[in-house]
């Protein structure tokens, strides 16, 4: 019947036009700047910097390698490294990045950086609203915008953020029990060769000596 | 409180006092500027609602949020339109023809406002009450295809000239069944005075009005017309003119800034005009269908039809694809010509076949309307059928290109 199919398309835009006043399903778009949805676990946009602690500057992972300022396809790192050294997490000490800016307009969020660092100190961040009004010192971060706290991490990236906690745990749980094997260690020879120093000389005192240097 | 008779006739004592304010010498002019001045702000404001509100609908059926940033639901939205159409800088081609280039769009709306004069938005509420009301209406109506032709063919563009030739030969097209439908009116009203169209459908019997959309050809006679009525505003399903997926915006392609504002405002009010007249002719213009209802002031019943229509409009759009310019052709003279004739025929039928002579009393007027619905319905079902002959609709199957 000529027609037919007309009333049959009519009925149905009607049903979403009047079900839209009813039901939440008809209506799917979400208001962004309002209503948000959540961003799935892996997304990234932006890398930032960790640091552990409360103090960023002191506290910051990063040990100025410069491999990811080597490896960042579109060269948007720059890395300036630092003439003095501070003690990392397990206490050694390392030198730290005096400069370390990020432009935002050339990051391209490919993650190269994070895969790269030995040190855990580069991660993506979820934040994507990254526009400004100064398109010159606006996206250019230093290292002090760039830098966040290792709780930070925490809530964003969650599961990440767990497995490199107790691999770091475990790194620092180890440098312990070395150091301390190695102190224990220290002791020993050192009371075995005053021993032996009564009795044969010198020659030993210059082994204690070398072991001291190379630690196992 | 105010009586029924004073809230409906509220705009009609305004304009007299103005009009007893002034000089006698200038009172005729004063009285025109009013009431043309009253049209223009009138049918403006409601473009300017109505496009707000079709994009909300139109949103709405297609599962969205229609514009809902400015202002409270979006409702501010004409006004950041204009200023924006406003602000844009108005180019017109070098080869196009200056002067006529830039007349069109004027010619358009000036001519579309013309059609405004004879129509009663209530009672004692029209500019003209010329006799020949409908005549001058589809007189007038028809220049718009003149306007429609100078912007075509001015822009010294393929498709403004493409969009200009579809535009003509649909408006030439639709003409015929759009004038056709609204004989069976004229013929069993006897007059051409849209005042007096009004005025017999305002009485009303058992309560009931005599609305020409109460018969069987006057309810026919109103589908057809507002089948051609969407064809000759250019409308979607009928879009072709405009067709922006083939011949991107036909006419008016080469206008841009406040001249192609103009353009959509003349659509518009075209669209409020062809449906102002066809409430006139068979949804009893500003009369309410029930006695009952005759408290509510007349222009009130006017603007509610005339809504309604506007959101029939929009609901149509929200739903229809484009024709095919074949499609729309045959459908204009193998389909709503012979349509048109038929519902002449039963509207004759309907004159002079007395429900006395079909029946006693209560029954007859029940036959003679089933008798005349029969006249107009078992046309139908044979022309949709063999129209449909041939046209078997499948899922298409490729053959070489999978």
């Amino acid at each position: 019947m000529l027609g037919e199919g007309i009333i049959q398309g009519l009925v149905e835009t009607a049903r979403n036009f009047f079900g839209s006043y009813v039901e939440k399903q008809r209506l799917t778009t979400v208001q962004y700047p309002e209503d948000r949805l959540p961003l799935p676990e892996a997304s990234r946009v932006f890398p930032f910097l960790l640091y552990d602690g409360t103090d960023p500057e002191a506290g910051l992972r990063c040990v100025a390698c410069q491999i990811c300022e080597k490896e960042c396809p579109p060269r948007c790192i720059h890395i300036e490294k630092s003439k003095d050294k501070k003690p990392d997490f397990v206490g050694k000490p390392q030198a730290y990045p005096a400069v370390f800016d990020i432009d935002v307009s050339v990051c391209m969020s490919c993650q190269i950086c994070v895969e790269v660092c030995p040190f855990d100190a580069i991660r993506m961040d979820k934040v994507f609203e990254l526009s400004t009004d100064d398109r010159f010192r606006g996206l250019l971060w230093t290292k002090r915008e760039l830098a966040k706290p290792n709780e930070y991490y925490r809530t964003i990236h969650p599961v990440e953020a767990a497995e490199t906690d107790e691999r770091r745990a475990k790194e620092l749980a180890d440098a312990r029990a070395k150091a301390a094997a190695a102190e224990a260690a220290a002791k020993a020879r050192a009371a075995a060769s005053v021993i032996s120093a009564e009795g044969s000389g010198n020659g030993a005192a210059v082994n204690v000596a070398e072991t001291k240097v190379t630690p196992p | 409180m105010i009586s029924a008779n004073a809230a409906d006739q509220i705009f009609v004592t305004l304009k007299h006092w103005i009009v007893a304010h002034v000089p006698v010498l200038l009172q005729t002019p004063v009285s025109i500027v009013v009431s043309v001045g009253t049209i223009v702000v009138v049918f403006a404001g409601l473009f300017a609602l109505t496009t707000v509100f079709e994009r909300k609908g139109l949103g709405r059926m297609q599962n969205r949020y229609g514009p809902n940033r400015v202002g409270p639901w979006g409702v501010f939205q004409p006004i950041a339109d204009a200023l924006k159409s406003l602000t844009k800088e108005d180019i017109v081609p070098r080869a196009a023809d200056h002067v006529v280039h830039y007349l069109a769009p004027l010619a358009l709306v000036g001519v579309v406002f013309l059609s405004y004069a004879v129509l009663p938005v209530g009672r004692n509420m029209t500019a003209v009450n010329l006799d020949s009301g409908v005549l001058y209406f589809f007189a007038v109506g028809a220049a718009t295809e003149l306007a429609v032709f100078m912007a075509g063919w001015s822009s010294h563009n393929k498709y403004s000239l493409l969009g200009a030739m579809r535009a003509i030969a649909q408006m030439i097209s639709y003409e015929i069944p759009l004038i056709l439908s609204s004989v069976p009116v004229i013929m069993m009203s006897g007059t051409l005075s849209l005042v007096s169209i009004v005025d017999r459908q305002a009485q009303t019997t058992n309560g009931l009005a005599h609305w020409n959309v109460f018969t069987p050809w006057g309810l026919a006679g109103f589908i057809l017309f507002m089948i051609a009525a969407t064809a000759e505003t250019n409308r979607s399903p009928f879009d072709l003119p405009e067709g922006e997926s083939e011949i991107i915006a036909g006419y008016f392609i080469e206008y841009s800034g406040f001249k192609f504002a103009l353009f959509f405002l003349a659509e518009y009010l075209e669209m409020f005009a062809v449906s102002g007249l066809g409430i006139t002719l068979f949804l009893g213009g500003w009369s309410a269908p029930f006695a009952f209802l005759g408290w509510v002031p007349t222009w009130l019943w006017f603007f509610a039809k005339l809504l309604t229509l506007i959101f029939g409009f929009i609901w149509v759009r929200g739903t229809m694809p484009r024709l095919r310019m074949d499609q729309l052709m045959n459908f204009a003279w193998k389909f709503m010509l012979p349509m048109t004739l038929i519902v002449i025929v039963s509207a004759a039928m309907w004159r002079f076949v007395t429900p006395a002579m079909v029946g006693p009393k209560p029954l007859g007027g029940v036959i003679r309307w089933l008798v005349c619905a029969l006249v107009i319905l078992a046309p139908y079902i044979l022309l949709a059928r063999t129209l449909g002959r041939g046209h078997r609709i499948a899922k298409r199957t490729y053959r070489f290109a999978e």
